[in-house]
């Protein structure tokens, strides 16, 4: 057991080293950018005179050399602060914490709908690998990589709003249901269904055809003709034994997907207006508020890195035969 | 060398094979048809079809088939949609096989120095490899356009710069497999430098999944550069599938065409490079046809 402690402490420790490093990156991104952050704050508050800009630079630290402008920098994100957003006048942290929950339930929903129902089709089309339905998966999930998030959002919203008008297409409540929970619950969830299908539609090609694949190699090793020879039940062989090993290569891309599932939701909640991370992340560009850009920037950095964490963990607990913190 | 050309010689006629075994694939070779006619359609399209993607040449919302309008139907400014369509593939599919041989350039020579040499080096790269593989790509992507500016420069670059960690890791595996091979001993027993080891005995060798790999990438790229036009985060006076929809998208309700064509132009190239990497991996790799 202290194994194990030992090594999800060195993880935790990669963890954060790797958050430093991507506060560091980012950083010198700011300082990449062309133009003189002096200047463009004076301009926010219409004043241009040298003093004027002299007194900016003081205040920001702008005058400081660079190596002490990223200690402060670092410092302050080490301490939860991420600065304050040029367009609300408050803590960037507190806004993302706000909407945090929208994309939380709009990416998790996706995943869980897309993991659920690949596995399902995956496990089926593996066991029937000549039949039509197999071969209509593959073509399915191929279609589904290549088809943008926007555009299966758009087409979504087309079909169900505008020929069938059954569900609302826009945000994330009603204002009828305030203060009726149940109403309430209700109606963000008939909010959540486009939104959550428009994402997990994408995400539903990428597992069904890694499950599909998994599976066809699993269902080929010695050990389940093993098991299928000592008589056990076919059932038991395909959902105990084989697909405990298949689930392997999907929960790894869960934790590798991370990143790329806030990257479609970004895109949809902007289609759907659902008012998250993402469409904060877009409308902060044309705000051109740096300080909420970058901050969400370093926030999403970070839940990645968190979920990588967990997939970590998740081995753990499928495959005994893998170690928290050993090479893999 | 003739004892290192025996294992590049089985490659040579790996690859002929490979050849054969891709043309013999409907949906790859399907694929590959309809990708040529979008490169064909992309390049000379426009000056063929005459009217400009940009000028307004008929009443605004047109439907598709409409008798007085264009084939496809008009915009919300009464501009030629087929005209965008056929107009619009150019700077996306540029900024997409430039990002995409950027991706693969940057990747092959960080993942290569990394599975060949392992150790500290391996070590250090991977960790320089791990801090972009944990920033959301499109975020990173738009920090980048959003510090830089648009333009067709700044989209490649934004791009690239997110996409070349997998390829990175990639590369990294296959180096790392065939590192430790007979045939690659033998090249550093005779006295091989380790660059000829690295680009002249082990690549040819790692080519096949790095090949496959890229056509994934440039699907990729469309996707990417498509979702930054349709934020309207790209240069403004380029006509793009992604900013067509993007611009339109208000009007998408009652006038579906406006995104529905664009849309369709963007999934239908992509797939069509999705059906040649699917070939590519089945003709490399006989026993993995199917999955």
């Amino acid at each position: 057991m202290t194994a194990l402690a030992r090594g999800i402490g060195s993880r935790l420790g990669q963890a954060i080293g790797l958050l430093l490093a991507v506060v560091v990156v980012v950083f010198f991104l700011i300082q990449l950018a062309p133009g003189d952050a002096a200047l463009y704050l004076a301009g926010d508050q219409g004043v241009g005179d040298a003093e004027f800009l002299a007194q900016v630079r003081a205040d920001y630290g702008l005058d400081q050399p660079l190596l002490v402008q990223l200690g402060t920098y670092v410092g302050n994100v080490a301490q939860l602060n991420l600065g304050e957003s040029i367009y609300f006048n408050e803590p960037v942290l507190g806004l993302i914490v706000e909407r945090l929950f929208a994309t939380v339930l709009l990416a998790g929903t996706s995943l869980l709908f897309a993991v659920g129902l690949g596995v399902a089709i995956g496990v089926y089309t593996a066991r029937r690998p000549e039949s039509p339905m197999s071969s209509a998966a593959t073509v399915t999930s191929l279609v589904g990589f290549s088809t943008p998030v926007f555009y299966s959002a758009i087409m979504v919203i087309v079909l169900f709003a505008a020929k069938w008008s059954l569900l609302p297409v826009g945000g994330m409540e009603d204002v009828r249901y305030d203060g009726n929970w149940v109403g309430e619950t209700i109606d963000l969830l008939q909010h959540l269904i486009l939104p959550a299908l428009s994402l997990g539609i994408i995400y539903l090609a990428i597992y069904s055809r890694l499950a599909r694949a998994s599976m066809l190699e699993v269902l080929e090793s010695d050990y389940i003709r093993t098991a299928r020879a000592k008589g056990a039940h076919e059932r038991v062989v395909v959902y105990k034994h084989a697909l405990r090993n298949a689930i392997i290569p999907v929960v790894t891309t869960v934790g590798l997907q991370v990143g790329a599932l806030f990257s479609g939701a970004l895109l949809v909640e902007f289609v759907f207006g659902w008012p998250g991370i993402g469409r904060l992340a877009v409308n902060s560009i044309l705000r051109r508020d740096s300080p909420m850009l970058l901050g969400i920037m370093i926030f999403g950095s970070a839940m990645t890195i968190v979920a990588n964490l967990l997939t970590d963990l998740a081995y753990r607990l499928i495959d005994p035969r893998i170690r928290v913190g050993g090479s893999r | 060398m003739t004892d290192l050309g025996i294992a590049v010689n089985s490659v040579e006629t790996g690859s002929r094979g490979a050849v054969r075994m891709f043309l013999r694939n409907k949906a790859a070779v399907f694929g590959l048809v309809i990708f040529t006619l979008i490169s064909l359609i992309t390049v000379f399209g426009p000056g063929l079809y005459g009217t400009s993607a940009r000028k307004m040449v008929a009443p605004p919302f047109l439907g598709p088939g409409d008798d007085l309008g264009p084939l496809l139907g008009t915009d919300y400014l009464g501009r030629d949609i087929l005209a965008g369509v056929i107009t619009g593939g150019r700077t996306t599919l540029l900024v997409a096989v430039v990002a995409a041989l950027m991706t693969m350039t940057f990747g092959l020579v960080i993942g290569s120095l990394a599975g060949y040499f392992g150790g500290w080096i391996d070590a250090l790269l991977m960790r320089f490899t791990e801090i972009f593989q944990v920033m959301p790509s499109l975020l990173f992507a738009l920090v980048v356009i959003f510090l830089l500016g648009p333009g067709t420069r700044n989209e490649t670059l934004a791009i690239g710069l997110t996409m070349w960690p997998a390829a990175a890791r990639l590369t990294r595996a296959e180096f790392l497999r065939w590192r430790e091979m007979e045939f690659v001993k033998a090249a550093r027993a005779i006295g091989c430098s380790d660059l000829r080891i690295m680009f002249r005995t082990i690549l040819p060798n790692a080519m096949p999944p790095l090949l496959t790999w890229t056509t994934l990438i440039v699907v990729t790229a469309i996707l990417f550069h498509a979702g930054l036009a349709f934020l309207g985060l790209v240069d403004i006076n380029s006509v793009s599938w992604g900013s067509m929809m993007g611009k339109n998208r208000g009007y998408a309700l009652t006038a579906w065409w406006t995104v529905a064509f664009p849309g369709a132009a963007i999934m239908i190239t992509g797939l069509s490079i999705a059906l040649i990497g699917d070939g590519l991996q089945d003709a490399f790799n006989p026993k993995l046809r199917g999955r």
